[in-house]
């Protein structure tokens, strides 16, 4: 197995609030491997940016704060580095794409001047010229027509998925080796959602920069990702690669989630929502958090009083599950899987 | 008053073309085609600009200040005379256009004309000194409390708080008595000192919004620094009110040092300045051009200065697209 770029163990992420202590990232570890797409999935609140914001201080601390945990990327523990030394590496060696393109961009500045600035902010030496004729190519590489009268424009003048590849452009611009992609295309429409995606895959391909595609839409995953991470209420409730997930889900609540997606090929009348609500972070369930809202577990008094640990289950290569009743599943599958045995998923 | 460049409607146009010279109504006929749709793009400073210069009051008021300011700046080629040039034969005399006395002349001969536009020249200096360094105190002090927020924008505010409640005049005439009358320079230090707490505030306010926004995080997940971020990033944003607001101080500085000078401690009287040539009047209430001509030049300085304000407000607020009549 090759080293892997970014290497995150027992990440535990709280902020301190008039209510109490929430925990939005509760002991977490993963690894990025070079070249792959890591998607990140889970409702809202269940830690996925928190966790991936946490680890590049990008989290306003306080009320944040990051009680324990080692963040491994290439040989250094960027939890343990100081902010000048952290600040060298974000937008540089890891950089970041955000959820909405059309407030990430400085209104009041031209789109190459801010382009040419994530350059300059790390290598400040560089002539003007050269800047400008590489921002003028990340342009073309994520698919901007005429680049060059492009260059001085506003971002107004840009539409929303244009903005979204210059973002992306910028991401680039100093040839990370992780990406960070928080929710890149939820504020677009589907159709601008499928060309962002494309340009993704495109500069990913070019760059073979590690991407973290953080979503909560298993379409998305399905598309891009080779490995999955499920979070809820803060932790992995279960990982694998994408095949696995999709064909045999060990965790309720990763079929919770397939199951509430329509499946377009079906005549179906109702959506499938999970019942309940996500847990509140500051008061979690006792046990497992996601009991309360488990198919599977009935009141078994388990679930209620022991928190299930991460562990590995037979379904296919780094595949991981945290629930005490995950055999139970075999044989169950999501109505994603091909083919739907009978008496599957419903 | 001067329009700025009327559109010529009832002349009949003679070519399609010609007309799109006129200013602020070229439509992209230089555009860029880009599907055929594509407009020439233009800045928000060309927006600005066209506004501004569509705003009558604002014109009127530069063009006032243009001249001024201008005799002001070239004093030594318009006074007809050097401001301490004494001609004790012709003492106190009315205005008239023979040699040039278009003012008249003070209690020992000077022309006074000349004196006024050297106070000009003097007050000018004052005012945009003052506005110039006041501008800088205040936009670092509003853009350091705003940007980092708890402690130290607690601190910077209480210290703005104080010096805001300070009653600016009693202060600076006691330093002004302490110091004795100053130079030029000095009066302007000390102003300076008192007039950047509004602009500090405004610049906090935005400042305190603007760094939520996702571009300030963006930059920041770039890498950039708190510096780069406070000044490349967010300052753009801000320019708008503080030009707004160095203009209108410039006039404010201007009536401060002004009353100053009346009460007689501001600027040492060889020097003119607009203040102390009103002082210099109540010695001969009977001699009424004495008072008159400062004090006039005083409020059309003034006022034109804030009209050239509002019109800059008016100009470089993105939410007005509306055209000013």
């Amino acid at each position: 197995m090759p080293e892997p770029v970014l290497s995150i163990r027992n990440l535990i992420v709280e902020f301190r609030t008039e209510d109490g202590v929430v925990h939005a990232v509760d002991d977490i570890s993963y690894d990025v491997f070079p070249g792959e797409t890591l998607g990140i999935v889970g409702e809202s609140g269940s830690g996925k940016s928190v966790s991936t914001m946490s680890i590049l201080g990008l989290i306003p601390q306080p009320p944040g704060r990051i009680a324990n945990g080692t963040a491994m990327f290439k040989g250094k523990d960027l939890l343990k580095m100081k902010k000048r030394e952290l600040r060298r590496v974000r937008g540089d060696e890891v950089a970041m794409v955000f959820q909405d393109p059309m407030t990430s961009l400085n209104p009041v500045l031209k789109v190459g001047y801010q382009l040419g600035e994530a350059i300059k902010t790390h290598y400040p030496k560089e002539p003007n010229e050269k800047v400008k004729e590489r921002v003028i190519e990340l342009l073309r590489l994520v698919g901007v027509p005429n680049p060059e009268s492009r260059y001085d424009n506003y971002p107004h003048e840009f539409s929303g998925g244009m903005r979204q590849r210059a973002m992306i452009a910028m991401s680039i611009a100093n040839s990370p080796s992780l990406l960070i992609a928080d929710e890149p295309t939820t504020a677009l429409d589907v159709t601008i959602q499928a060309q962002v995606l494309e340009v993704l895959k495109r500069v990913q391909a070019e760059t073979h920069a590690a991407t973290i595609l953080i979503t909560h839409d298993l379409g998305i995953v399905a598309e891009m990702c080779e490995r999955v991470i499920v979070m809820y209420g803060g932790k992995i409730v279960e990982h694998g690669d994408v095949h696995t997930i999709f064909q045999n889900p060990r965790h309720p609540y990763t079929i919770g989630l397939m199951d509430s997606l329509p499946k377009l090929t079906e005549d179906e009348e109702w959506l499938r929502p999970i019942p309940g609500q996500p847990p509140s972070l500051i008061n979690r369930p006792p046990g497992c958090a996601f009991h309360p809202r488990c198919f599977l577990s009935q009141g078994r008094l388990q679930c209620r009083e022991e928190v299930p640990p991460l562990r590995p289950i037979d379904g296919g290569k780094d595949h991981a599950s945290a629930c005490h009743f995950a055999e139970e599943l075999i044989g169950r599958h999501s109505k994603f899987a091909e083919p739907v045995p009978a008496g599957g998923a419903s | 008053m001067t329009e700025p460049t009327p559109v010529q409607v009832d002349k009949p146009v003679v070519s399609q073309v010609s007309d799109v010279t006129t200013p602020g109504m070229a439509v992209g006929i230089d555009g860029t085609y880009e599907a055929g749709l594509e407009l020439k793009a233009r800045s928000q400073w060309s927006y600005a600009r066209n506004r501004f210069l569509r705003h009558r009051l604002a014109m009127s008021g530069l063009i006032v200040l243009v001249i001024v300011f201008g005799a002001g700046i070239f004093a030594n080629l318009v006074a007809p005379y050097s401001f301490e040039e004494i001609d004790l034969t012709n003492v106190l005399a009315g205005p008239t256009t023979a040699a040039h006395h278009f003012f008249g002349t003070d209690e020992i001969g000077r022309d006074f004309f000349s004196r006024v536009i050297f106070g000009i020249r003097t007050s000018m200096e004052v005012g945009v000194f003052v506005a110039f360094v006041s501008s800088i105190i205040g936009v670092i002090v509003g853009a350091v409390a705003g940007y980092y927020g708890g402690w130290i924008d607690n601190i910077l505010m209480r210290i703005t708080d104080l010096v805001l409640t300070l009653p600016a005049l009693a202060i600076l005439l006691t330093a002004a008595a302490l110091l004795g009358q100053g130079s030029q320079w000095r009066v302007s230090v000390i102003l300076a000192l008192f007039f950047w707490t509004g602009l500090a505030r405004i610049v906090r306010g935005v400042f305190l919004s603007l760094r939520e926004k996702e571009y300030v995080e963006a930059a920041k997940a770039a890498g950039s620094g708190d510096i780069r971020i406070m000044f490349r990033h967010i300052l753009p944003n801000t320019l708008g009110p503080i030009v707004v607001n160095g203009t209108l101080s410039v006039g404010a500085a201007i009536i401060v040092e002004a009353a100053l000078s009346f009460l007689g401690f501001g600027i040492k009287p060889p020097t003119p300045s607009l203040g102390s040539l009103i002082a210099s009047g109540q010695q001969f209430p009977q001699k009424w051009w004495i008072t008159v001509f400062p004090g006039l030049t005083l409020l059309i300085i003034v006022v034109a200065i804030n009209f050239v304000g509002d019109g800059l407000r008016d100009a470089l607020d993105p939410q007005q697209r509306r055209v000013r009549a």
